[in-house]
């Protein structure tokens, strides 16, 4: 018996799936294209940046695409997740932990530390890796980069290569396939080139991604975002009214009829890169019953929370005279207490019986946000609200949920704690549409009969920890407000019990065993004991 | 003071028991296992070497949720059961004493007999021990440079998936002459040769093994096939055929037994506040078209449930509804539901269709005279559960079952569906006879 150190490139623990010869060029290919990166980093001057910039990111993307041709084309279709535990990257292994931090180190000095990236002070050009990128920023709006460009242009890259793996990964599965176009659709289009084009068509507008919407987007109603839009005219009015109609008219009904998953797994950047670039992390998320404790206070407070800054912040802006503007302080605040008494009453009456113990936090909580808008209204004066200055609570959210949380924590925590850490835990838009799929969606994943065998691989690979086989093995459908409809439960599962679909309200949630197999006096039996 | 119930065995069926006890009433309740300290999911072992789970996995409650249930939990191998004194004794010398005892015991791997049976690295697929047998015998293709299965039923296949997973050559000794043909129709039998042949598996029909060669240190070396003598150099040899009860320790007892421990359709053996259920459980004659003995998951959850409601004094027969049934070959899942038999017996049809793919099949199996719907098996097509036990019990016709079958298509949207080409088949099948 040899115990020879086995030099092999795969990260796995026993080398249980080796690299082929051709996915470690493809792994050198891409690493080259890395290091131009790191170089222009590192300050060195590349002659012909547009080429060098051209040539890296041919390479990165080159790379990812030889790898995951080799891993999947190669092999019969089905689920590929041999190894998955074994690879230290995917196990939280060494090479995750590495990953793990050289992200967060990236995000801290994207968003407090841009000048390490090159960016230049006012007047100067940029250098390093901002600089490098700035002939493609040139191209397609004529300004120089910024750190957000850069940021923009890598989290793009990351979205369509990985997505084309995700693709090949899931070659057998059409769901899988037109949902990861559909994100990488709308992150190329939406978030990463309409948006550089509008500047080119009209630069005051501000950055506006369509797709992103409040409270994702908690900046849309800040003061200079909204002067911005009104100072441009109809087209800036029509972005303005899009921004508002989005998250209180085209939202729920959307939801309604699909579900939360056309936003989170098919429209949303943050879940692009989740589902994509993060797709080697889904097991991570913790299945625990105290993490889902953790993730309904934190979720619905962060929720509240930016529901009062937001409200405050518009506040703020507004005068007390009707004469200077027809919104006035007193108006905004009697308009916004009164729609959500409208909500939380419409909730109450039509959904009593499903919220159960809810009701109580459900309650609490409107109370919480009305007494506190109520306070503020009380207590305000022209500059500051809550003591403090109206600005000064937008930053307070924009620096720690804004940034740390959903980029700092939520991306560079990938490796660590899930591929969906800020969707689950922090993303105030997911909370409204888990909110609203919980109680008045179509949306549903079915349990196929009694078919289910507790093997746990569908809650193994939901992303956002959901123990989906706690209701499949009682053969309950899963109407949980946080799932994002990925399907990939329904796609591991390997008795084919789990089903995502639209379909009638009526059964929907069924919190009985329903266990097909037993004698129906039995299950009459089991049901009536659950039911007292 | 509260009844005791006692439970040997934390699978499926005895926990399944425990929790539904549990549930109606007050009662102690203790569960003894000797496999493992919590219950885990059996089926799912084969993910663990697979790398898509780790064994923590596997386990259905949080190790919380025992304590929180008050359902004791034992870690001790059961020697002896004595019946007068309500006792059952442990091999570390300890004892219980019950007031009801529910045997869900499961299953051990079938031995024939074989010459090298019990050498090292000779190993069954069932218990979590055989798993970390298989991990340190075969961790990897260096150490492990062909590995061969015998016996060509449901866990022979998973444990050449688990092998193929590490890249780890395979040769699959299969008794009969196409793979699992004594349950399934030929034509599903025959796809999955191909599908298994697809893997690199060595497949090899209508073989016998005649003994397990040992080399110096009592480790399996290889295998000589009885048909034609051939020796096959193997580092592990997997014994995949079949399972039995796993009873031994109720020889000396007055608990009756045969193959299974021999129960009435109460699930009562013949000693008064002893039961048995699940895979250990023998039916003194089968229910419909049942085996006595059901080694499946869904019929342990059954019993453990039926166990509970007449543990609890609502005495309740074992009264199991339409047959149902899933598994996975390598790539392609298999659900079936009523009965449909390898061959059609007297009276009945089959109807089989097949994609050109070779992935995807079904067969209906009905009556001939009456045209009704008996069963069916799809493979590569997902189907609803509800929908067929509702035909099932509604006794369908073929016809019907045919003209709606996308009502019970449960593909994953976007899928593409089957349905018109299935009933062009079968209408075309129609006008030849």
């Amino acid at each position: 018996m040899k115990n020879k150190i086995n030099h092999s490139m795969s990260l796995a623990k026993p080398d249980a799936i080796g690299v082929s010869n051709k996915q470690k060029i493809a792994l050198s290919i891409g690493i080259i294209g890395l290091f131009i990166l790191i170089l222009a980093l590192f300050n060195v001057n590349f002659p012909n940046k547009g080429v060098f910039l051209a040539l890296s990111i041919t390479l990165i993307s080159m790379g990812i695409v030889v790898y995951s041709r080799e891993a999947y084309l190669t092999k019969p279709e089905g689920i590929k997740n041999d190894g998955v535990w074994f690879k230290s990257i995917s196990s939280r292994g060494v090479w995750g932990w590495l990953l793990g931090i050289i992200l967060t180190v990236f995000y801290i000095v994207l968003y407090f530390f841009p000048a390490y990236l090159g960016l230049a002070d006012n007047g100067s050009d940029n250098t390093g890796l901002i600089g490098l990128f700035d002939p493609l920023s040139k191209l397609l709006s004529g300004k120089p980069a910024s750190q957000w460009f850069v940021y923009g242009t890598l989290y793009t890259l990351a979205i369509l290569a990985f997505g084309y793996k995700f693709i090949l990964k899931y070659k057998h599965n059409r769901y899988q396939q037109i949902r990861t176009v559909s994100v990488m659709f709308f992150q190329l289009g939406f978030a990463f080139l309409i948006p550089e084009f509008m500047y080119v068509l009209n630069s005051d507008l501000p950055y506006y991604d369509l797709k992103s919407i409040w409270p994702l987007n908690y900046y849309i109603f800040d003061e200079w975002s909204v002067k911005k839009f009104l100072s441009n005219g109809n087209i800036g009015l029509g972005f303005l009214l899009f921004g508002i109609i989005s998250i209180f008219v085209i939202t729920p009904i959307l939801t309604y009829k699909y579900g939360k998953r056309w936003y989170c797994s098919w429209v949303c950047g943050c879940g692009g890169l989740a589902e994509t670039a993060g797709d080697a992390f889904r097991q991570l998320s913790s299945k625990k019953m105290v993490a889902w404790k953790i993730e309904r206070w934190l979720i619905h407070l962060i929720l509240i929370f930016s529901v009062v800054m937001t409200t405050a912040m518009v506040y703020t802006y507004l005068g007390n005279s009707k004469n200077d503007f027809w919104l006035t302080r007193s108006l905004f605040i009697t308009l916004f207490i009164g729609f959500l008494t409208f909500l939380f009453a419409g909730i109450l009456f039509f959904k009593k019986n499903e919220l159960g113990n809810d009701t109580k936090y459900g309650a609490i909580s409107f109370f919480v946000i009305i007494m506190l808008l109520v306070f503020m209204h009380l207590t305000a004066t022209t500059e500051h609200v809550f003591y403090i200055k109206g600005s000064s609570l937008r930053s307070v959210y924009g620096i720690y949920i804004g940034s740390i949380f959903s980029g700092v924590i939520g991306t560079g925590f990938y490796p660590i704690l899930g591929n969906r850490f800020w969707c689950r835990f922090g993303c105030p838009m997911a909370a409204i549409l888990g909110l609203q799929q919980r109680l008045f969606s179509k949306f549903r994943i079915t349990t196929n009969g009694g078919q289910c065998i507790s093997c746990g691989n569908c809650s193994n690979s939901c992303e956002m920890g959901i123990d989906v086989r706690h209701y499949a093995q009682k053969g309950e459908n899963i109407v949980r407000s946080s799932c994002v409809g990925c399907g990939i439960c329904a796609a591991v599962c390997p008795r084919g019990v789990l089903k995502l679909e639209n379909s009638s309200m009526k059964g929907r949630i069924n919190s009985n065993e329903i266990l097909l197999g037993n004698s129906v006096d039995l299950m009459n039996l089991v049901n009536q004991n659950s039911n007292k | 003071m509260e009844e005791h119930i006692v439970i040997i065995g934390n699978g499926i069926s005895g926990v399944t028991a425990a929790r539904h006890i549990r549930k109606r009433s007050n009662k102690k309740i203790t569960i003894i296992s000797s496999e493992t300290p919590y219950f885990f999911s059996r089926t799912a072992l084969m993910y663990v070497y697979m790398g898509h789970m780790k064994f923590e996995h596997t386990q259905p409650y949080e190790n919380w949720f025992w304590k929180k249930n008050r359902i004791e939990l034992k870690n001790e191998y059961v020697n002896q059961v004595d019946v007068k004194t309500k006792t059952v004794f442990f091999a570390s010398g300890n004892s219980l004493q019950y007031d009801k005892l529910i045997l869900a015991t499961g299953s051990k791997p079938n031995k024939f007999g074989w010459p090298g049976e019990d050498l090292k690295g000779v190993m069954g697929m069932y218990h979590k021990q055989d798993l970390e047998s298989l991990e340190k015998y075969a961790p990897n293709n260096n150490l492990c440079k062909r590995a061969v299965i015998v016996g060509g039923g449901l866990i022979g296949i998973e444990l050449a998936e688990m092998l193929h997973s590490r890249h780890i050559p395979v040769t699959f000794l299969v008794r009969e002459n196409s793979f699992w043909n004594n349950v399934l129709p030929s034509g599903e039998s025959d796809m999955l040769n191909k599908h298994i042949k697809n893997h690199d598996i060595d497949l090899r029909l209508g073989v016998n093994l005649k003994e397990i060669k040992a080399d110096k240190n009592g480790k399996a070396r290889a295998v000589i096939i009885e048909e034609t003598n051939e020796e096959i150099p193997c580092d592990i040899v997997g014994l995949t055929a079949g399972v039995s009860p796993n009873i031994n320790f109720l020889k000396h007892s007055e608990i009756e037994i045969a193959k299974g421990v021999k129960v009435n359709r109460f699930l009562e053996t013949n000693i008064q506040d002893v039961y048995a259920i699940g895979d250990c459980a023998q039916q003194h004659e089968a229910i419909d078209q049942r085996r006595p003995i059901e080694s499946v998951w869904y019929t342990g959850r059954m019993m453990g449930e039926t166990v509970a409601q007449t543990i609890c004094g609502n005495r309740l027969e074992y009264k199991p509804g339409n047959w149902f049934n899933s598994a996975k070959f390598f790539n392609i899942e298999y659900q079936t539901y009523g009965w449909v038999f390898a061959k059609p017996r007297e009276g009945e049809a089959h109807f089989h269709w097949k994609h050109d793919d070779d992935t995807k099949c079904i067969t209906i199996c009905y009556d001939k005279n009456t045209k009704t719907f008996l069963g069916i098996n799809t493979f590569g097509i997902r189907m609803r559960h509800d929908v067929f036990d509702r035909w099932l019990t509604e006794k369908r016709q073929i016809d019907f079952v045919i003209k709606n079958l996308s009502k019970a298509n449960f593909e994953p949207e976007f899928y593409n569906h089957f349905e018109t080409k299935i009933q062009l088949a079968f209408n075309r099948q129609l006008q030849i006879v």
